[in-house]
């Protein structure tokens, strides 16, 4: 498999793991009613039911996946399903009702057992055995062994090299890939109409990139950005190896040497088998994306919470997608790309997919659980499962099915405080381990450059309605320079609006530097070789004096501190279903999880204490007045006792 | 007039109480669970069973209907404030001196007047008042988008809520009615066996002797 970049099967065929979804999930469905009624039910109307259902879902279910004709549909444990109905036993109206009656309190009778049987009845997905390669969406099977290239052979002096190489086959790359946010680092919100991007924007954790590219640019997918003369034009600059060679010997170094102090971390690496790594190339592995998405804010799992190394080969515990003995999807299986621009955005965010599947040929444009899932994701074998289908409307995929992020043994950054940042030891800076995480490694809990970090683990986000859209305070917003505190990211939605549904997020909690005189965030020039770079000089005034000067941006030349929030909506470490939360972690009066939701009536959680408090008063009264009759009863000497 | 032992309850009408006092005990405490009072079931089992004890208890009322109103049997229930003296009297004061019980089941009137009145309030305002919220309760997800949901489904339980009071009131006193009179025992019985001691005219002692024997001990 290595070596080789899969093509496309026949456009007819369906795309992504959809298809074995559906499969799945048809006999979900298929197997469920019919054993469900069959347990519950007379025969009788276990064989009308059963055909009409059966006839409806197929016939619905048909025009979305190409499915077996009727007759040779799956059977179930060697039953084979009825193939027609048979005639009615002929009624005997005498015992029409009655009948009717005891079925209904048979089934009744039955559910209890259906009710306590074993909720992990299968595993999901079902866990392979042997390690099959990771599935990344449309595309497999390979037509191309690359290390069998010419062009690859190399020697190749740098990157750009590889990069050229690449261009000369795949003509039209080049052009795809510098629409792409991975190039351009720049996105603009249609709605706001807010520059969005890592290159405009401030985030709370290691601040802004904007002025620091020399060291953050080294996530950018090309070659030599550190100033704002990198020329963004330039196919040959593109970094395909990053993201597509599976050798695991490819790094980025800085673009730039920053000061002394810090440079010295990058010396003395292993040089890259460009040649190796251009013939290694594939769809791009967990590995590969996680290379900068599972160390955002600058170490492993620091800023999403939900994407961590954790992922690179997760047990199907961590990650029932990703499950490196599971479905071992790469993260393209969801992200499907077109010409080099991938679905899911946390920038525009589809809170609540009202398409699901789509028609075949359609919906490869988004990341949504429903693009594979559906609208009615539950396998309807229950009353618990209609109810299910029901809260899709309200309630996210991800709300009930991811019940803990920062999982698999790497934490999260909670609380970043720059206020502490600066503190030296003989003039130099430092470094203290304070945390041991799940996995056994030690985290930094203070740094010299960056001040001091909380991480925790195994988090139980927060929830709210969340209608998708995020309105940032970039560099052009102003506050009020003594508000308690700013949102990085402010979001919106309520019960009242149909495209709102109550999200987890991450919870971020930063104190940062903000120019008190005139309310906004600042540039903090953080990394160069020069007197003013806050990491090597640690002087904060400085910093942000020649951040913000180098973009011609306006400061009071007064700096403070100011507490910050950045909400980050949970969507990975998606747990298998039998450990998704159970209603009674939200219905529930003390310790619901959506205790702090407003705009709905929680059954559980919610009642009318007046209403409840009068019930009670009638409840017990009565009891007590019965007692009070039964006595006098009792000890009336010709009291009615026989 | 004298007193008979006769079928005052048919075999569907004692199918059909006893089905409804099991789903109604199930309903009660499948119920409070989800409203918070006690966790004897998860939430999850509780809303299972509450659901389909409800849709089962649907349809034995929607048979229930139809039988009363076929079989002429909903007469049983006209409230009448004659005799409801002597039975009030009777439970508030008789009761205590050791009296009779003033009412005699007559073949066309087999519940006193008291009994009457509060059947009648129970199945034309309890019950009506929950199965219809309750059927809005279950069915939220359909009306969902309507303005003022949310008000709505908090006043839809409000009603729900203050109806299953009402009807675990009713249940302790129904229950306790029955220690009153004779033994619990004989009043129990007339609904597992179907017959009690009924004051008969002698045409009606006639009919029955004649044309349905199986109906008169």
């Amino acid at each position: 498999m290595r070596g080789r970049i899969h093509f496309a099967q026949p456009p007819m065929l369906r795309h992504r793991p959809r298809q074995i979804l559906h499969q799945g999930l048809h006999q979900g469905l298929h197997q469920g009613l019919h054993q469900g009624l069959h347990q519950g039910l007379h025969q009788t109307l276990h064989q009308t039911l059963h055909q009409t259902l059966r006839q409806i879902l197929n016939q619905s279910l048909r025009r979305f996946v190409q499915v077996a004709p009727a007759d040779a549909q799956p059977t179930q444990e060697g039953r084979p399903a009825p193939k027609q109905a048979r005639s009615l036993p002929a009624f005997r109206p005498g015992l029409t009702a009655l009948g009717t009656l005891v079925l209904v309190l048979t089934a009744l009778a039955a559910m209890p057992s259906a009710l306590f049987a074993d909720a992990s009845g299968w595993p999901t997905p079902p866990a392979s055995e042997a390690p099959k390669p990771q599935v990344s969406g449309p595309l497999q099977g390979g037509t191309a062994d690359h290390s069998k290239f010419e062009e690859l052979k190399g020697p190749f002096a740098n990157g750009s090299e590889v990069t050229e190489a690449c261009l000369g086959c795949h003509t039209e790359t080049g052009e795809h890939f510098m629409q792409n946010i991975h190039w351009t680092w720049s996105y603009q919100d249609p709605n706001t109409g807010q520059q969005l991007g890592k290159r405009y924007l401030i985030n709370n954790f290691c601040t802004n990139s904007r002025g620091n590219e020399g060291m953050c640019a080294q996530c950018h997918a090309g070659y030599g950005w550190k100033d704002e003369d990198f020329d963004f034009s330039d196919e040959t600059k593109i970094d395909c190896l990053v993201c597509h060679e599976t050798t695991g010997t490819y790094y980025k170094t800085p673009n730039s040497e920053g000061h002394a102090a810090c440079s010295v971390m990058f010396e003395g690496k292993e040089p890259i088998d460009l040649a190796a790594a251009a013939q290694s190339v594939d769809l791009p592995q967990r590995a590969n994306c996680g290379s900068c998405h599972f160390n955002g804010g600058g170490g492993d799992n620091v800023k999403h919470g939900d994407l961590s190394t954790a992922l690179i080969e997760p047990p199907r515990t961590l990650d029932v997608h990703m499950g490196a003995d599971g479905l071992n999807f790469a993260c393209t299986a969801c992200h499907v790309t077109n010409k080099h621009i991938w679905a899911g955005s946390r920038y525009n965010v589809v809170s609540k997919d009202t398409e699901g599947t789509g028609l075949p040929g359609q919906r490869t444009d988004v990341a949504t659980c429903e693009s594979c899932h559906g609208l009615a994701p539950h396998p309807v074998d229950s009353l618990a499962a209609f109810k299910l289908n029901d809260h899709v409307q309200s309630v996210a995929c991800q709300t009930c099915h991811i019940p803990e992020f920062a999982r698999g043994g790497v934490a999260t950054i909670v609380d970043w405080d720059w206020r502490t940042a600066g503190k030296t030891r003989d003039g130099e800076g430092y470094h203290e381990e304070g945390y041991i995480q799940g996995n056994g490694e030690h985290r930094y809990t203070y740094k010299s450059i960056k001040g001091d970090f909380t991480y925790d683990e195994n988090i139980v986000p927060e929830y709210d309605w969340f209608d998708g859209q995020m309105v940032y305070t970039t560099i052009n917003t102003t506050f009020d320079p003594n508000a308690d505190s700013i949102e990085i990211n402010g979001f919106s939605g309520s019960r009242e609006d149909e495209r709102s549904r109550i999200w987890p997020f991450k919870r971020m909690h930063t104190w940062q530097p903000y120019d008190k005189g005139h309310g906004t965030l600042v540039y903090t020039h953080l990394w160069g070789e020069d007197e003013a770079a806050y990491w090597g000089n640690y002087d904060m005034g400085a910093a942000i004096e020649k951040g913000m000067a180098d973009f011609g941006l306006d400061y009071s030349g007064e700096y403070g501190f100011i507490e910050t929030i950045s909400w980050w909506p949970i969507t990975h470490m998606v747990a298998p279903k039998e450990q998704a939360l159970a209603c009674g972690d939200c219905h529930a009066p003390q310790d619901s999880r959506l205790a702090e939701v407003k705009g709905i009536y929680l059954p559980g959680r919610d009642r009318n204490a007046w209403l409840d408090n009068l019930g009670t008063i009638l409840v017990f009264g009565t009891l007590g007045g019965l007692l009070i009759h039964a006595g006098i009863r009792f000890f009336s000497p010709k009291g009615d006792h026989h | 007039m004298a007193l008979h032992r006769v079928k005052i309850f048919s075999l569907f009408e004692r199918f059909w109480h006893w089905s409804q006092m099991l789903l109604i005990v199930v309903l009660l405490i499948t119920g409070f669970g989800l409203h918070g009072f006690h966790n004897l079931l998860s939430f999850e089992q509780a809303v299972t069973l509450h659901t389909g004890a409800a849709l089962a208890l649907l349809v034995v009322w929607a048979f229930g209907t139809f039988w009363l109103f076929t079989t002429r049997n909903w007469r049983h229930f006209i409230p009448t404030a004659s005799g409801m003296w002597g039975v009030l009297r009777y439970y508030s004061f008789g009761i205590f001196r050791g009296e009779r019980h003033p009412y005699r089941k007559a073949y066309w009137r087999k519940h006193n007047p008291l009994q009457a009145l509060a059947y009648t309030m129970l199945k034309l305002v309890l019950f009506p008042a929950i199965w219809i919220s309750g059927l809005a309760y279950l069915f939220y997800f359909a009306w969902r988008d309507i303005p003022d949901a949310t008000a709505w489904l908090e006043g839809i339980a409000l009603v729900h809520t203050a109806a299953a009071f009402a009807i675990l009131t009713f249940v302790f006193i129904h229950v306790y009615m029955l220690t009153t009179g004779h033994s619990f025992r004989d009043h129990v019985m007339p609904m597992i066996t179907g017959f009690d001691e009924v004051d008969l005219t002698p045409e009606e002692e006639a009919y029955l002797r004649k044309d349905e024997p199986e109906q008169i001990r």
